[in-house]
């Protein structure tokens, strides 16, 4: 049996939270589940409508939880899109999906490709997140 | 000086995004510069400095990846894969596909794996080997 019951909070590190919301909320469609001022950071969650069981952390690099070199490196690495796969998303339609976020200004790094699990796409964040939007088989 | 640091990055991954979304297309170096606001003389320099190879090779690697893929996935012919993956010569894409994965087209599909359900961006930083590794030497 295992230990956990579910994964219910990640981060993606952002270069801007406020720019973030705009993206994450404006673009892709989410909400907002926490927008806190912890004194020491901006405690800011956005979650898939209607998901209420996960949440992204969208966390910016720096004190305290990081020395300001550390950000700055972290910063680097994210506009040159060598952080990994920040979310992966699914969508009961992929094509449909991708041309709705394309209209509103979001950027891809791929065009959706049918593939052995489904049809998926892969898009940035303005920060240089990656983020893939896929179609299950038994999502469509 | 963090700043323009972190500009350029940005604006070297959308071109690097426009070779990934076009890679059957020819490499349009002035196409590509002019997307990151990078003068053409500095484009490739300042590319290799980011992402550690230059635009070209970065093209290669993202055909073969997905030469492989169809190579594993599909029946078609190495001809149509040659031509569907951009590269302009049966000759080229055997010289260059064996550069990379070690094997040739042939060879890899014969020696074929059991696709994943792993998600094509994956699949595609696996497969795509760098000059110190291979794929052919793992699993």
């Amino acid at each position: 049996m295992s230990m956990f019951n579910a994964i219910t909070l990640s981060g993606v590190f952002v270069l801007d939270q406020d720019e973030a919301l705009e993206f994450y909320v404006g673009k892709l469609g989410m909400v907002v589940k926490d927008d806190v001022d912890l004194g020491f950071m901006r405690w800011l969650t956005v979650q898939v409508p209607g998901d209420d069981d996960r949440a992204i952390l969208l966390e910016r690099p720096g004190p305290p939880t990081m020395d300001d070199a550390s950000a700055e490196k972290v910063r680097e690495l994210v506009t040159k899109g060598a952080t990994g796969l920040a979310l992966g998303l699914t969508t009961s339609d992929c094509r449909k999906t991708y041309e709705t976020l394309k209209a509103r200004g979001v950027e891809f790094s791929q065009e959706p490709t049918e593939n052995s699990y489904g049809i998926d796409c892969g898009a940035r964040d303005p920060f240089g997140n990656h983020i893939r939007i896929v179609q299950l088989p038994t999502s469509g | 000086m963090s700043r323009a640091v972190e500009d350029s990055n940005r604006r070297l991954l959308r071109a690097r995004d426009a070779m990934d979304r076009a890679y059957a297309q020819p490499l349009d170096v002035p196409a590509l510069a002019r997307l990151a606001f990078i003068s053409e003389a500095h484009f490739i320099r300042m590319f290799r400095a980011t992402f550690g190879e230059t635009p070209h090779r970065y093209l290669q690697r993202r055909r073969v990846e997905r030469a492989m893929y169809l190579l594993r996935e599909s029946d078609r012919s190495v001809t149509d894969i040659c031509m569907e993956t951009g590269f302009a010569s049966l000759g080229t894409f055997s010289r260059t596909f064996k550069e990379i994965v070690g094997t040739s087209p042939s060879e890899y599909r014969a020696n074929g794996r059991t696709s994943t359900r792993v998600p094509n961006c994956f699949a595609m930083a696996w497969t795509r080997p760098s000059t110190n590794w291979r794929p052919s030497t793992f699993g």
